[in-house]
This record gives structure tokens, C-alpha cells and sequence, in this order.
């Protein structure tokens, strides 16, 4: 069948400065390159091109550049470019539209509506460069209260034992991404930049190759419909573990990785036959309901000795807050909410960009609620979902957060240039591929290194404006809207963020 | 004088800012004496102040009903106290009441009417007592209009207003008192005008607190305390201050020493150097107190039938100095306030961020003392 789908770039090769040196067609995982032998000379097909830029970075003469198609389509609001395209394609496929990474529509990003706070006059800002400033974070359920022996006062006794809490030095982790998803070398990367920065990283729900166990006390495992590599060993390793219920980019559905990214090496991970395909059903089979839930929790609970807190993640969906207080009466330590900006390895394009809600929402109202029920110290609360900065980050603690999770960013800052095609398998940069031809373009070393500097680059960000506000600890700000405003926002919107209107 | 913040604020999270002179004098043996030194002291420090708000704390001020719950209510309408008196006839028994006497005063304009209750519980139910006052409070604060209660300890009163402190001294004829306890503040208010309720000293039950600075954690310390059933009617970030002692000490069981751990927690850099128990206590306590860290600038006296105790934030953006002569502690804001009323010293001293002053009678005042015994200063 002829496609009727238009290339979506073109890429413009300067013949003055290529030297042929095939470094293009080597980088390339899109056929997008290809040397003629007949000519000697190296040349670009059409209609390849993904604009991952690898090429164009990698080009030791920058001789190539790589623009849109500018095909122009009658105006039309309805009937844009991209929705002509989907239905183009599924006329030739009659299949489900995939995509990877988050949602790109241009739904409200809140965070652009929230401003901060700062010091003037009336109250001194703290320069962290100074004064000491503290993003300690412990993850974890907290008592109500907590109980002394005053029976000698020179030496005050503790007698309430706290849960299980988890060191946080800078209140961002890494999200769950699998192995087999993604590459073994992202997870060592950001294994050791978790390390290095006293942070976590998660498995996702493929497994944790042996190679990694060394890294557990900075590991959250996953737990997930399709109890990938779950074995005693892989839960008391880690640092926390991680239910999975849902995920922003495709809440209510299941994964999918195809049989071809079961390598030997995920195959081991993920303990299924080798070349199969991995299936995570859509619900857990064994969660129909809320105490089913609570059972897995304590289940978790007891196999790991009451060592570690157990966290649940779930998808911001509209009735998250009342979600949450279930979780956190089911015994959940830490609630994950994973808003619909939040991204994933290939999920159907129609989910990503119409189910779920935005993070900034869910977030106050989940914070709202679980402290109208006075059940707000006894569960952490992390969320993720498009957090790009560090100015986002600490909207999301003012509005409640106790720490983000961040994947994009994450995934940005080793090299991800959010092409979408993580669904395709053929990563260009080694990220969201098994291809080990392709997985080894990462370098975990450096890997490691790039995303411990993005996390440093973001604390010395954070503490700067914690000082700006005169505050010099995470904690003080960690639901305090009142060092939020609001702009361009209805009444409604204002008041499900529990922020004021800026100017007010 | 209808508190327009409270009609149009749908957030209720207006804090005023502000900037003060505050000042406490502590007999730790107990001996009453009159309020001439500490308004002196104030006056000193007019500076500090701009005329919007000045109060003072006494301990010790009714020894004849030293029984009663003393209520200072501030009526801004007749039909208000119409409404709060019969409110107390029905859940007490008011053994006295009288206006409190005041005298004509320049630059105290527009007085609200201000009366004390003597009170006893008549039947409390399965709460304690304590719990019971704080929550008639809360109701009157909160549902009957024109009314607010100052006050509200044993053998304690608050007297507050709009205006500089040795005027409301004077207006509410403070020469006549006698206490052994005295703290008072001046108040420099940066925004709105500042209503009578909304002035120093801050009190519940028989806690005051009297408050130099802002509060930057005030949203989350008081989104935390909303938790334990706390309504923040005052929009001032001091009653935050107030309501966390007062869910620590009396309801969390924790002593003082404590407390000042919790609102003046010891930075994560410097645990390392307390001995490894002690480590563990105190990382507790951050953990699970963690949202009621006081932060921002802020110097306090917070004060007791028992104790007078001075506390400023961990990295001390606010001035507090200290100074004993004999059985007397004195708190203030600068030192020239003190040396004004006793030039000679025993100790002088600049408490470190976060280090608490506790002044202790070791027993409560009335009982006779025995003689091993006299006050005890740990500082």
C-alpha cells in the first residue's frame, strides 16, 4: 500500500563540508543515512528522520542540519497536520497509534501559572552561600506524636520507634523506568548518580540486573502487575519498595514490551523466557479493591521484615484524593501520583493524551485532603509527571510535596533529545532501547555524571530560592502555599491549588 | 470594627507583618511587683514600635480568684456581649465580672469595651478542663461577632490594644497591678491597622507569647496545627507560636527544653556532635515535627504561670539579650532597656540562635517556699 504520510523532516547536508566519513550512517538508527557506493559518497533518505539529532551532533564537520517538513495543510482547527496524520496512519495499519515519552498537547502547564515568594525588608533573605541551608528530606510514615521518659530529666528518653524513613539529601529522585524499556546503561547512570547525590532511583517494573545490587541502598524496586523479577533477594535489596498501580502516561492500562527487547540479559532481569513478549496486565490481578491492597502492602511489609517503606504509585486521576486517603489507611508509607504529563516507553497515543489529570491539581488536592483527615504525616508524598526544573520542583513542594520524581529530565540531561520514538526500539542515543550495538552510546560514567550535575545544578537553584523566601529548610516550605500566587487563573482553579491570586 | 480580612479572605491565611520591641521581667522566687519598670523599659524602646500595638502579660495579678479561668473579653458592640455573656452563663459559672477599669489616654482612640470573667466549669463532660476552655474560646472567637477573648489562664491577665505600649499601660491603669511575672510588647506593624484583638501578648490558657518578627514557615506550622483542631482566627503568625506550645507541652507531653528543639530544630550538620541517643532524639523529633520548624526571623517570650522562657529562630535574625540581678531574669530586645531599670547586673548574656532561656519558680507562687529551695535558672 502506498503511505500517504509525508516526511515529517528533511535533513539538508552541506557537500562543501561533508567528508563522507559515514559517521552519519554508523549514528543513525533510522536508516536515515546511507553510503553510495556507486557515487563514494554518503547521502540522507527521505522520510527516515525522527529528529533525534544524533547525526547533527555527532557530524565531525557539521554538515548537516535537520529542519521540519514545512508541508503546509489548509488551515483547519479541527483538522490539524497531526490529527490527518493518526488517522493516515491507522488507515494503513488499522492498529493503535503508539507514541513514547509524555503528553505534548498544550493543555495548562500550572506550574507557568504559580509565582514565588521572596524576602523584602520585613524579613531577611539567606544567602545559602553563607548560611547553612537544608534540603533533608526523610521519606516515610510519621506518628502523630511521639513519646518521651521524662522519669529522669537529665537524660530524656525516646520511646516511640518511627517506621522505616528514607534519607533524601536533595528532594529529587529518579523515576521508574524498566530495564528492557530502557537500557542498562541509564539504569547504571542513574544508579550512581543517585549514589553520589544521596538520592533514589527506581528499577521500574523490569527487574533489577544483578550488576545492580550493589547500588540497593539507593534503589526503590518495583512491584508491578507483571511481578517482573520479583524474588526475595530483589525486594531486600532495596531501599523502599514501589507498588506500581498506574502511571500518568497511560493510567488504566497495561505495558507491552515486545518479545525482541527480551534479551538474554532482560530475560535474566526479568525472569520470563527469553524472546517473549513481557506482558503487564492492566489491573494487579490480585488488587480488584482497596483492602486487596492493603494485603499486598503488609504482604511487602512482612517479606522485607518491616525494614522498608512501602510505597504506592498511582496515576493522577479525578478521584485521586479520595484514592490516596484509601492508600494511606491501607498502610501505604509513601504515596507516588504520577500526573498526566508523566512519560513511558510506548503507550497508545489516544491514552497519553486524553486520560488522567495534570499533576499541579492532583497534588493540592491529595495534600487538601489527606490533611483534612489528619492523616497527612503518616505518608510521604511524591509526585512526578512533567517536572522539568527546578522552579518546578519547589512549586511542588509549597503545594505539598515531600520530594519529585523526575524521568524526562532525567533521561534530557543523558542525552534524550524527547523525539517520541521510544516505542520504536532503535534509541539513536542508547536510552530507551535493548539494542546493545545502540545501549552502549551511553557511557554510564559519564552518564552518571551528567545527571548527578543536573540534580547539583538544581539544589544550589532550590537553595537559593528557599533563601530568597527566608526559609533555610526544605520542610518550612513543604506545604506552605502561602509563598505561592497564582496568575491567569479562574477562582475555581485558584482555589483547588489552594493558592491566592498574585497582586493579592 | 467588623474584621474585614475574616469576611473577605476565603484562604484565612493573612498574616500581619511585622517588626517589635519585646521585654519580660521574671521574679523566680515569686514576689509580686508593680509594672513601673517594665513600662519604663518599653517606653525606652518607643523606637521599635509605631504606635499600632502594644500589650503586656501579668502573672500573679488575681491571688483572690486564683482559682477562676480569668477571661478578658474585648466587646466591639453591646449586642455582641449581650450574646458572649449569656454564652457563658450557660457553659460556666461566672463567680465575678466587672468592666475593666481604664482611664482617658492621648493616642488611645477608639477603645473597644473590654471586661473580665471569673470563671468556673460546670461540667466539662469526658474533655479535661483545659480542653474544654480552649474550645469555648475557639467558639467565641470564631461564631459570635464583635467578641474576642484575650485572655484566658489562672491568676493571669492580658492587657492589649492599639497604640504604643506605655499608652495602653497607662490606659489600662496597668500602675495598679502587681505580678511576678511581666512581658510586654511594642509593635511595628508594616500593613493594616491592627485591630485590638490581633496585638501582643498572644495568649492561650495560661500561655503567652509576645513575638519580634515573621514567621516565613507560618502557612505550613499553621496548615499543621489545623491537623490537632486549631482554627487560626487572629491572622497574626504569633498565635502559630502559641498553638504549638500549647499542642507540645500540654497535649504531646513534652518539656520545654523539648519544645525548643522542635521550633528552633538544631541544623542536620550539627547533629553529629550530640551523643549518639541523644542523635536519634533529636532526628526524631525533626522528623515528626518537621512542619512545625519555626522559620524565618523571629525572637519570643513565651511565658507560663512557671516559666518565662526566651527563644529566637536557629540562626538568630532577631535581637535577644539576657540578664539576671538576684532572683530576677530579665528578656528584652536591646540591653539599654534593661540597664534603664537596673543598671547593675548580675549576668548579661546574648543567648545563641536557637538556645533556649528558661526562667523557673520551682514552686507555683502563694506556697511558701522552703528555704533549700530558691529559683532555678538554667541557661
Amino acid at each position: 500500500m502506498k503511505s500517504y504520510l509525508a516526511p515529517k523532516f528533511i535533513i539538508e547536508r552541506d557537500t562543501e563540508r561533508c567528508i563522507n566519513c559515514k559517521v552519519c550512517v554508523n549514528q543513525c538508527s533510522f536508516d536515515s543515512h546511507y553510503y553510495d557506493a556507486d557515487d563514494d559518497k554518503v547521502k540522507s533518505r527521505i522520510g527516515k528522520c525522527v529528529g533525534c539529532h544524533r547525526c547533527v551532533l555527532f557530524c565531525p564537520t557539521q554538515a548537516l542540519t535537520v529542519r521540519e517538513n514545512p508541508l503546509d495543510y489548509r488551515a483547519n482547527y479541527n483538522w490539524s497536520p497531526e490529527v490527518i496524520e493518526d488517522i493516515t496512519k491507522q488507515a494503513e495499519s488499522g492498529g493503535v497509534v503508539l507514541t513514547g515519552m509524555g503528553n505534548d498537547k498544550s493543555q495548562r502547564i500550572y506550574w507557568d501559572h504559580l509565582l514565588l515568594n521572596a524576602s523584602q525588608v520585613t524579613n531577611p533573605s539567606i544567602d545559602p552561600l553563607r548560611e547553612p541551608m537544608e534540603l533533608t528530606t526523610y521519606l516515610g510514615r510519621k506518628p502523630d506524636k511521639i513519646d518521651i521518659d521524662k522519669q529522669d530529666p537529665q537524660s530524656i528518653k525516646l520511646k516511640t520507634e518511627l517506621a522505616p524513613q528514607v534519607k533524601l539529601d536533595v528532594p529529587v529522585m529518579f523515576s521508574a523506568m524498566s530495564y528492557g524499556a530502557v537500557s542498562i546503561n541509564v539504569h547504571k547512570s542513574l544508579a550512581r548518580a543517585a549514589v553520589e547525590m544521596g538520592t533514589l532511583w527506581n528499577t521500574g517494573e523490569g527487574g533489577l540486573h544483578p550488576d545492580l545490587y550493589k547500588y540497593g541502598n539507593n534503589t526503590i524496586v518495583q512491584v508491578a502487575s507483571g511481578r517482573f523479577g520479583v524474588q526475595p533477594s530483589y525486594l531486600n535489596i532495596a531501599r523502599v519498595v514501589e507498588i506500581k498501580i498506574g502511571q500518568g502516561a497511560k493510567p488504566g492500562i497495561g505495558g507491552h514490551l515486545p518479545g525482541e527487547k527480551v534479551t538474554a540479559e532482560v530475560s535474566s532481569t526479568r525472569m520470563i523466557p527469553h524472546g517473549t513478549d513481557a506482558l503487564s496486565p492492566a489491573p494487579q490481578h490480585d488488587i480488584y479493591s482497596i483492602e486487596d491492597l492493603s494485603q499486598l502492602i503488609h504482604a511487602l511489609k512482612e517479606a522485607t521484615n518491616y525494614t522498608k517503606p512501602i510505597s504506592v504509585k498511582i496515576a493522577a486521576v479525578h478521584n485521586s484524593a479520595a484514592i490516596a486517603s484509601g492508600m494511606v489507611r491501607a498502610g501505604a508509607d509513601i504515596i507516588v501520583l504520577d500526573g498526566f504529563r508523566g512519560a513511558t516507553g510506548a503507550a497508545p497515543k489516544i491514552i497519553r493524551e486524553n486520560v488522567g489529570i495534570p499533576i499541579e491539581l492532583a497534588l493540592a488536592s491529595v495534600d487538601t485532603r489527606l490533611r483534612q483527615e489528619g492523616i497527612r504525616n503518616q505518608a510521604s508524598l511524591v509526585i512526578s509527571g512533567g517536572i522539568r526544573n527546578s522552579g518546578d520542583v519547589i512549586k511542588a513542594i509549597a503545594l505539598g510535596a515531600d520530594a519529585v520524581n523526575i524521568g524526562t529530565a532525567a533521561l534530557v540531561a543523558l542525552g534524550c533529545r524527547v523525539c517520541q520514538q521510544c516505542h520504536t526500539g532503535k534509541c539513536a542515543w542508547g536510552i530507551c532501547t535493548s539494542d546493545l550495538f545502540l545501549s552502549k552510546r551511553l557511557n554510564p560514567d559519564i552518564g552518571a555524571r551528567r545527571a548527578a550535575n543536573l540534580l547539583r545544578g538544581w539544589s544550589h537553584e532550590i537553595k537559593d530560592m528557599l533563601g530568597g523566601m527566608g526559609i533555610n529548610a526544605i520542610e518550612s516550605l513543604r506545604g506552605n502555599r502561602l509563598h505561592l500566587r497564582g496568575i491567569d487563573l479562574t477562582d475555581t482553579e485558584l482555589e483547588v491549588l489552594g493558592v491566592r491570586m498574585a497582586g493579592n | 470594627m467588623k474584621q474585614l480580612e475574616l469576611v473577605q479572605n476565603t484562604f484565612q491565611d493573612d498574616k500581619i507583618i511585622d517588626a517589635c520591641s519585646i521585654f519580660g521581667i521574671m521574679d523566680t522566687i515569686g514576689t509580686r511587683f508593680s509594672g513601673e519598670d517594665i513600662v519604663k523599659a518599653m517606653a525606652l524602646m518607643h523606637m521599635r514600635s509605631n504606635g499600632l500595638g502594644g500589650g503586656f502579660a501579668i502573672y500573679g495579678i488575681y491571688p483572690e480568684y486564683a482559682e477562676q479561668y480569668a477571661f478578658h473579653i474585648m466587646y466591639t458592640c453591646q449586642q455582641g456581649r449581650d450574646e458572649t455573656e449569656l454564652f457563658l452563663k450557660n457553659n460556666f459559672n461566672v463567680i465575678y465580672h466587672e468592666e475593666i477599669p481604664t482611664r482617658q489616654t492621648a493616642g488611645i482612640t477608639d477603645p473597644p469595651s473590654v471586661w473580665r470573667y471569673f470563671l468556673d466549669v460546670k461540667d466539662n463532660g469526658k474533655v479535661s478542663e483545659d480542653d474544654y476552655i480552649v474550645s469555648r474560646i475557639m467558639e467565641i472567637n470564631t461564631t459570635i461577632p464583635d467578641s474576642f477573648v484575650f485572655s484566658s489562664g489562672k491568676n493571669m491577665g492580658v492587657f492589649k490594644g492599639v497604640g504604643y505600649p506605655e499608652d495602653i499601660a497607662n490606659y489600662f491603669c496597668l500602675d495598679k497591678y502587681q505580678g511576678y511575672l511581666w512581658t510586654s510588647h511594642g509593635r511595628f506593624p508594616t500593613n493594616t491597622r491592627g485591630w485590638w484583638g490581633g496585638t501582643h501578648p498572644f495568649s492561650i490558657l495560661d500561655w503567652t507569647v509576645v513575638h519580634n518578627g515573621e514567621i516565613s514557615s507560618y502557612g505550613i506550622n499553621r496548615r499543621y496545627l489545623e491537623q490537632f483542631g486549631y482554627e487560626c482566627t487572629m491572622q497574626t503568625d504569633t498565635e502559630v507560636i502559641a498553638y504549638a506550645i500549647d499542642l507540645l507541652v500540654r497535649k504531646h507531653h513534652l518539656p520545654m527544653n523539648i519544645v525548643a528543639k522542635i521550633l528552633a530544630a538544631p541544623l542536620w550538620s550539627s547533629l553529629e556532635r550530640y551523643p549518639a541517643e541523644e542523635q536519634i532524639l533529636l532526628k526524631t523529633l525533626r522528623q515528626v515535627y518537621g512542619s512545625l520548624l519555626l522559620n524565618g526571623p523571629f525572637a519570643v517570650i513565651i511565658a507560663n504561670t512557671n516559666e518565662m522562657i526566651g527563644l529566637t529562630d536557629r540562626i538568630k535574625l532577631r535581637p535577644m539579650i539576657a540578664a539576671t540581678k538576684e532572683n530576677k531574669l530579665y528578656l528584652s530586645s536591646e540591653e539599654s532597656a534593661i540597664r534603664l531599670i537596673s543598671p547593675e547586673l548580675d549576668k548579661v548574656w546574648y543567648p545563641a540562635g536557637g538556645e533556649l532561656v528558661v526562667g523557673n519558680l520551682r514552686h507555683p507562687p502563694g506556697k511558701t517556699l522552703p528555704e533549700s529551695v530558691g529559683a532555678q535558672l538554667i541557661c
